[in-house]
């Protein structure tokens, strides 16, 4: 088996940055989760933050407890225990979503775009078991990948004030739900009843880095009973 | 609950301590006092640890009542400081009986000014930590920014030795700033010519400056790569969207992005951008790892030799 093949930049006063090959890849996205556990493991005393995400890591280290070039002898030293494979490890996750017009603004412009069926769209976008590639942007907003070619879609060319926290969206190979409510150029495509970002459980995240994420369709009635609540995204181009 | 109760919020004021770190996996960004400086000096010179609840007060505009016996201090951003409407000292430990309205006027200098009282405020850390991120609604009271009437917990304090921090120490107020960036991230994908011109230009801070980051203006700079992977992005990272004008993550950045970035700012050097209105003209200039290093253990050493010759009152 090949040695994962790795490249250590510098980003900042005390800040390396770990890149893998840049391609949205299972195999790629394991080779983060697995980077990220040996760097906890090996350099805890003087490592305050590690972000994952799709191909790369940031290593934020104590500039008072150690310097560039023991963080970047350590790390060369514990990622010499990297092993190629998809070790993956995360757990599944279903997520339920009320897919229709009402609470999918997009979908009729998706089915339409890709000259398919709403129900195709629906059908396909469940049809497929998801990974976490990174969590970011947002509290609690996690990138989904990949999406089905078909479902692939563009950000919006302008994007909403307000997309409502639970949004079911697509852009480009990345799905995701909305954590909160905030401005967002994706497509909305259905609601989804559970809280991806909740400060007061724990864990405050029903997923991790690394977990896989399916999708399953509920009615109406079933969405409201989940504790959804169907609230309107502002149109395309709505000023706040 | 005694205290301090909030009697005007001014224009901006968060409750900070020194950040919110380890959180990143969440996507939680560190928050915490865009004038790091500053914001140490406050409650290094009533004795606090260097993670104690203070108030990041932006513009001014703060009135407080006191409503326990304690010393406070404020630094940062130059202000009419008053106790019952008379003048008192900044970057000197105030004693405050119940009953005493403190008041921050509006900055004449800086943006940013930092209120700390003895054993800092008592509020309940949200994932580790009281800083505020309005983006969020996370950290302080609720997630939010302090309103009138809201109620801050302190101890009672009724002795402690009051120091000054001497003049000649307080950061000044340019309306010039080289900041010094260490080159990182995308820097190789920037050519001679675009680096040269990044440095040798000025900007300028725009409007578009928040505790998330600061949008500048002026020579526009390209990237040969123009979208990459999100990835993670430090504090100071100075990112170069597709109109080329340079944008420095501060605090409340987001924890991931696609833009191509240049390097990131020496965080001494961002605490004084931190500082800046729109119109500061602003310069930026290349160092080493090594030298950014040796600038942030000399700061640290600098403050640790002042701390034990402040001045006694």
């Amino acid at each position: 088996m090949s040695k994962p093949q790795y490249q250590l930049t510098i980003a900042g006063e005390n800040a390396l940055m770990l890149y893998f090959e840049q391609r949205i890849d299972p195999a790629i996205s394991a080779l983060v989760q697995q980077a990220c556990a040996l760097i906890k493991a090996e350099l805890a005393d003087d490592v305050v933050d590690i972000l994952p995400s799709y191909a790369s890591v940031l290593v934020i280290y104590n500039p008072f407890s150690t310097d560039l070039y023991r963080v970047q002898a350590q790390l060369q030293h514990c990622l010499a225990q990297l092993q190629t494979g998809d070790s993956h490890s995360g757990k599944l996750v279903e997520l339920p979503v009320y897919y229709s017009k009402e609470s999918g603004p997009d979908l009729a412009l998706i089915a339409q775009t890709k000259n398919i069926s709403i129900d195709e769209v629906i059908k396909r976008h469940q049809a497929i078991s998801y990974r976490v590639y990174a969590i970011g942007f947002a509290p609690g907003f996690a990138y989904l990948g990949e999406v089905d070619p078909l479902l692939q879609m563009p950000r919006l060319a302008t994007p909403r004030a307000k997309v409502p926290r639970g949004a079911v969206a697509i852009a480009d190979r990345q799905t995701a739900v909305y954590p909160a409510p905030s401005p967002g150029g994706w497509n909305l495509i259905g609601l989804c009843p559970t809280r991806m970002f909740n400060p007061q459980a724990e864990p405050a995240m029903p997923v991790a880095v690394g977990d896989e994420v399916r999708f399953v369709a509920i009615d109406k009635a079933e969405f409201i009973r989940l504790g959804g609540e169907l609230l309107d995204a502002a149109p395309t181009g709505a000023k706040p | 609950m005694s205290g301090f109760s909030v009697i005007a919020p001014g224009v901006l004021s968060l409750l900070q301590d020194s950040g919110r770190v380890g959180q990143a996996a969440l996507g939680l960004t560190t928050g915490g006092p865009m004038d790091v400086p500053s914001a140490a000096w406050a409650n290094r010179l009533l004795g606090n640890s260097s993670n104690a609840t203070l108030i990041e007060c932006s513009v001014g505009g703060l009135q407080l009542r006191a409503e326990t016996h304690i010393f406070i201090a404020v630094t940062g951003a130059i202000l009419p400081l008053s106790i019952n409407g008379k003048a008192v000292e900044q970057w000197t430990v105030q004693q405050v009986q119940a009953g005493d309205v403190i008041e921050l006027g509006m900055v004449s200098k800086g943006l940013r000014a930092y209120i700390a009282v003895a054993g800092g405020f008592n509020i309940t850390p949200q994932f580790g930590s009281s800083a505020t991120v309005l983006r969020e609604g996370i950290g302080g009271l609720n997630g939010n920014k302090l309103q009138a009437g809201d109620k801050l917990g302190a101890q009672t304090v009724n002795k402690l030795q009051r120091q000054r921090l001497p003049a000649r120490y307080r950061p000044q107020f340019n309306q010039t700033l080289t900041l010094r960036l260490i080159e990182g991230y995308q820097a190789s994908s920037f050519s001679t010519t675009e680096r040269q011109r990044f440095y040798l230009n000025s900007y300028k801070v725009t409007p578009q400056a928040d505790r998330m980051g600061y949008k500048l203006k002026g020579a526009a700079i390209q990237c040969q790569q123009t979208q990459l992977l999100s990835e993670g992005i430090c504090y100071g990272a100075v990112q170069i969207p597709p109109d080329g004008q340079p944008i420095v993550l501060l605090n409340d950045r987001q924890t991931l992005g696609g833009y191509p970035k240049i390097g990131s700012v020496l965080s001494l050097d961002c605490a004084l951008l931190a500082q800046a209105g729109a119109g500061t003209e602003v310069y930026f200039t290349p160092i080493s790892p090594q030298q950014a290093h040796n600038a942030l253990c000399l700061a640290k050493v600098r403050s640790d030799a002042i701390t034990s010759q402040l001045v006694n009152l």
